[in-house]
């Protein structure tokens, strides 16, 4: 088994990958990092909502100038955007848990599992908008 | 003859210097979350917008109290130990440290904060 260990010590030569600026972006590329970035950016619309709920808690005034806030147009991109990104990572975490268990690692299933990812995101976001109007 | 086992080796190479346990946990937070984040939605959904006097009667009452309260502490676990391990992968040294530091008592004073509120709102 000489020269199959991973942990070996001594330096092997491997190609180097280009730089990621010059890949081509694919499906499973873009889903993977944009589950991160969704995963994060949602913290705005959680402020949003928290400051909200903790001016509705408070009084009168302080909850009729965070509703003002969380219901103008700024109010409504920052939910409808955490909305889609709410449904964007809920739909590659399930694809997360699924990889987790050793399935749909080949790359037709993966890129058909990114695409459900892209799609499914943006039907469920109109649909949730459509249900709580 | 080499003493040092491929394992010790190994041992401490890996980004976030731990072993599996984030990992696990990211998954149980996930596990809650998926089953609690729709209804959750809905909820708040419907919330938004309302009179104030709609919004405390919406989270006075036990059930969106309550999912309410278990997403945001699960979310926000779920948020610190991922906003950790960015951070792992992209900082090192003293900014590493910091804004893992930032970032986890950032999850702590909104889970805080929308506890508060949720207190408030429904004792």
């Amino acid at each position: 088994m000489k020269g199959t260990d991973m942990a070996e010590a001594k330096r092997v030569e491997r190609p180097l990958s280009p730089h990621l600026q010059i890949y081509r972006w694919h499906i499973p590329m873009l889903t993977s990092i944009l589950t991160r970035i969704t995963g994060h950016a949602l913290v705005a619309g959680v402020l949003l909502g928290v400051w909200w709920l903790l001016a509705a808690a408070t009084s009168d005034a302080y909850f009729a100038m965070a509703d003002a806030v969380a219901t103008s147009w700024f109010g409504d991109l920052v939910f409808t955007g955490s909305l889609w990104a709410v449904w964007y990572h809920y739909l590659a975490g399930l694809r997360h848990l699924y990889y987790d268990a050793g399935h749909g690692l080949d790359i037709p299933t993966a890129e058909k599992l990114g695409l459900i990812c892209l799609i499914g995101s943006v039907v469920l976001t109109v649909i949730t908008i459509l249900l709580v109007q | 003859m080499r003493y040092l086992t491929a394992r010790k080796r190994a041992e401490g190479k890996g980004a976030a210097h731990t072993g599996t346990e984030r990992h696990w946990s990211m998954t149980l937070t996930a596990v809650g979350l998926a089953f609690m984040v729709p209804a959750w939605l809905y909820i708040f959904g419907h919330a938004l917008g309302g009179t104030r006097e709609e919004v405390l009667a919406t989270f006075a009452r036990p059930f969106p109290a309550i999912l309410t309260a278990l997403v945001l502490v699960i979310g926000m676990r779920h948020f610190a130990m991922g906003a950790a391990g960015m951070i792992e992968d992209y900082l090192r040294g003293s900014a590493r440290k910091m804004a893992v530091i930032f970032v986890t008592s950032l999850a702590w004073l909104i889970g805080a904060t929308g506890i508060f509120a949720l207190l408030k709102i429904a004792l």
